[in-house]
């Protein structure tokens, strides 16, 4: 089957795309003006014992070297320790993925559920009111700063109307971990008043990630169901009686669904990163709070970390978005 | 089940249809006249632009948003189309009574569907067998109908069926596809199929084969035809009558024989002599094909009418009938012998 072989080829590719960007991070990384070794020793260390600490850490050796150590750690699981806290970085990072994925597959979840219907009908409706209404809404949407947003829905909601929290995920702990997911565990364990209380503290951070998200979706939904709306298949269709309501959400929304679907794999990827200002904002303990706190202690190995562990999430996606295509798109099989 | 009724399926009259563009109205169909009977083929010929296309679409009730038709009726099968409810003409007679064969059998099937699903799905609201106004899709129906997709599948020789419906349209030839289109034309037992240049897009050998079944087919069920073509060879093929029609007016109706034989119109005569034959060398009709939004008075091929005079640009000539069954709209018809 040629989906197989797609699947293949493309984690195949796997290896050189990862190498690539742990080459591009640690580039970064040993490009900017800081050095780690100082930073770990502490400010009143001696000249003595902060190249005591740059040898033990392997730090004195050539660069290429240091690479090829890295690129091996990392291969096999161990992303080193936080300068910081000591703690293993690949740890901390798993323990808080939960956090940020639920965050952002409520948010992309919403985002398709409001988009793609929005963006239907602004095709339909091609220059009515709707239309002109969607597309101011969806260009404030894109140009809207995300800690602006969160900072005025926190006011509104939160503040003055009081439905919902200004911050954090939960009030106390969480429900006891399954997959670390709390909407899901609260369910898994039949507990609905944690569940309440996740959904309540999901609202506000969920909104602010998946504005500018939905705002992709309706443009690229229109402009893809406008592209397939003067097909002949769709006259076919109309000429033989076939109800509109059948060849618009069946038949015109999959051939537009298409490009859409590859923005829904690098929006994924924008609400990785966007995460770090809402989950700044909202003090949620996700990988952006993460990502946050470790360039702030210039903890250099976790920004990296953080930074490969995204990488790795957003060819994921890429990787997923590309399989769901060839399933929606017979002919590229 | 056939009632008792008049020898005339379809009368158009007076049927006029104009669109709004950005150049102005142009009035694309005017005041078209024409009538078929049950179980005939009936060619509408003309150049590309004359409307042929248009008045398939507005007998389909299929006209685009910006387009605009009037005129005394429409009448199918004693109803008028021109003021059915636009909800029941699409439940119960566009795909169903009506039933249409597009110019291009690559274009007209969605990519992303199979070609059973595609079939099923017109089933699912076309079949013979469905309720008016049914939503659903009762496993009964479901059945009956996949009986009758086979049996009709393989009545328009197409091999290997069940693995066809299975595949999606570009897995599939031309002509296998413009077969399909044939046999889903078919499928709801309609009694008049609108085939728009049906075989324009096909390669010549198999234009013949498909022109062929499509009267097979159309004779063996006693379903009537209506053929648009630019190519009057294809008229030849497979018409009993055909109507010739030039910037939007019908100007001659005739049976086959008499049609090649010997036309009445002007413009009928023109364009059998521009058909390459071994004598004749290549020759055209002198002049352009008029301007739709505003479009010369009277009778609109006048311009470019050998036989033109005063009243031709005055005033649209009355239908006369020079022999039995052939009409013709012109001031100075052809002596027919």
């Amino acid at each position: 089957m040629r989906l197989l072989a797609m699947v293949a080829r493309r984690c195949l590719w796997m290896p050189p795309t990862l190498f690539g960007l742990l080459l591009i991070v640690f580039t970064v990384s040993h490009v900017i003006p800081s050095d780690p070794a100082r930073v770990m020793a502490g400010e009143n260390a001696s000249a003595s014992q902060v190249a005591a600490i740059r040898h033990q850490y392997g730090l004195d050796l050539p660069l290429p070297v240091q690479f090829l150590r890295y690129v091996k750690d990392v291969a096999t699981g161990d992303m080193g320790k936080s300068l910081f806290t000591q703690r293993p970085v690949a740890e901390d990072l798993l323990a808080r993925l939960p956090a940020t994925m639920e965050l952002a597959l409520f948010a992309m979840s919403l985002a398709i559920a409001i988009g793609v219907p929005l963006g239907v009908v602004a095709a339909l409706r091609r220059n009515s009111w709707l239309d002109h209404l969607v597309r101011v809404v969806t260009v404030a949407g894109l140009a809207m700063a995300a800690f602006w947003l969160a900072i005025l829905l926190q006011l509104l909601f939160s503040m003055w109307m009081g439905l919902t929290p200004v911050r954090g995920r939960i009030n106390g702990w969480g429900p006891d971990p399954i997959t670390g997911f709390f909407t899901l565990d609260a369910v898994l364990l039949g507990d609905w008043e944690t569940l309440g209380q996740a959904l309540r503290h999901l609202i506000l951070p969920t909104l602010t990630l998946a504005l500018p998200a939905v705002a992709t979706i309706v443009r690229f939904t229109r402009a893809g169901m406008i592209n397939v709306m003067s097909s002949n298949f769709v006259f076919y269709q109309t000429a033989m009686g076939i109800p509109r309501r059948r060849i618009v959400w069946k038949y015109l929304l999959r051939a537009a669904l298409i490009g859409t679907l590859t923005q829904i794999g690098l929006i994924f990827g924008n609400l990785i990163a966007g995460a770090v200002v809402v989950e700044t904002v909202f003090d949620w303990p996700g990988l952006g709070t993460f990502a946050v706190n470790s360039i702030l202690h210039s903890d250099y190995n976790a920004v990296m970390s953080f930074t490969v562990f995204t990488g790795v999430i957003f060819i994921l996606t890429n990787l997923m978005v590309d399989i769901a295509q060839t399933m929606l798109d017979p002919r590229g099989r | 089940m056939i009632a008792p009724m008049d020898a005339d399926l379809l009368s158009i009259r007076d049927v006029s249809v104009s669109f709004t563009t950005e150049s102005g109205t142009a009035h694309v169909l005017d005041e078209i006249s024409l009538t078929l009977r049950r179980g005939e083929i009936m060619g509408l010929v003309g150049e590309s632009g004359c409307g042929k296309t248009t008045l398939a679409r507005t007998i389909l009730g299929a006209l685009p948003p910006n387009a605009r038709a009037r005129g005394t009726a429409i009448t199918f099968d004693g109803r008028d189309l021109l003021t059915i409810d636009p909800r029941e003409a699409a439940d119960q007679i566009r795909g169903r009574a009506i039933t249409f064969v597009p110019q291009d059998p690559f274009s007209a099937f969605n990519p992303l569907f199979t070609i059973g699903d595609q079939i099923f799905e017109l089933l699912r609201w076309k079949s013979p067998d469905r309720e008016a106004g049914e939503r659903g899709y009762p496993r009964t129906r479901r059945r009956a109908d996949h009986e009758r997709a086979l049996a009709l599948l393989r009545r328009v020789q197409l091999p290997d069926i069940e693995r066809l419906l299975r595949k999606y349209p570009h897995e599939v030839s031309g002509g296998q596809r413009q077969r399909l289109m044939i046999a889903m034309a078919l499928l709801p037992e309609p009694r008049l199929v609108i085939a728009d240049e049906p075989t324009t897009a096909l390669d010549v050998t198999i234009q013949a084969q498909i022109l062929r079944l499509l009267r097979e087919l159309a004779v063996e069920r006693g379903v009537s035809v209506l053929l648009t073509t630019h190519d009057l060879g294809v008229a030849w093929e497979i018409c009993d009558r055909v109507t010739v029609m030039y910037a939007g007016q019908a100007l001659e109706t005739a049976p086959i024989e008499a049609f090649f034989r010997a036309p009445a119109l002007p413009y009928t005569r023109l364009l059998l002599d521009s058909l390459p034959s071994g004598e004749n060398p290549l020759r055209g009709i002198a002049g352009d094909v008029p301007n739709l939004v505003n479009p010369p008075p009277g009778c609109r091929f006048h311009p470019r009418c050998p036989e033109v005079s005063d009243v031709c640009r005055a005033s649209r000539p009355p239908t006369s009938e020079p022999a039995p069954d052939h009409l013709v709209r012109c001031h100075h018809p052809l002596a027919v012998p």
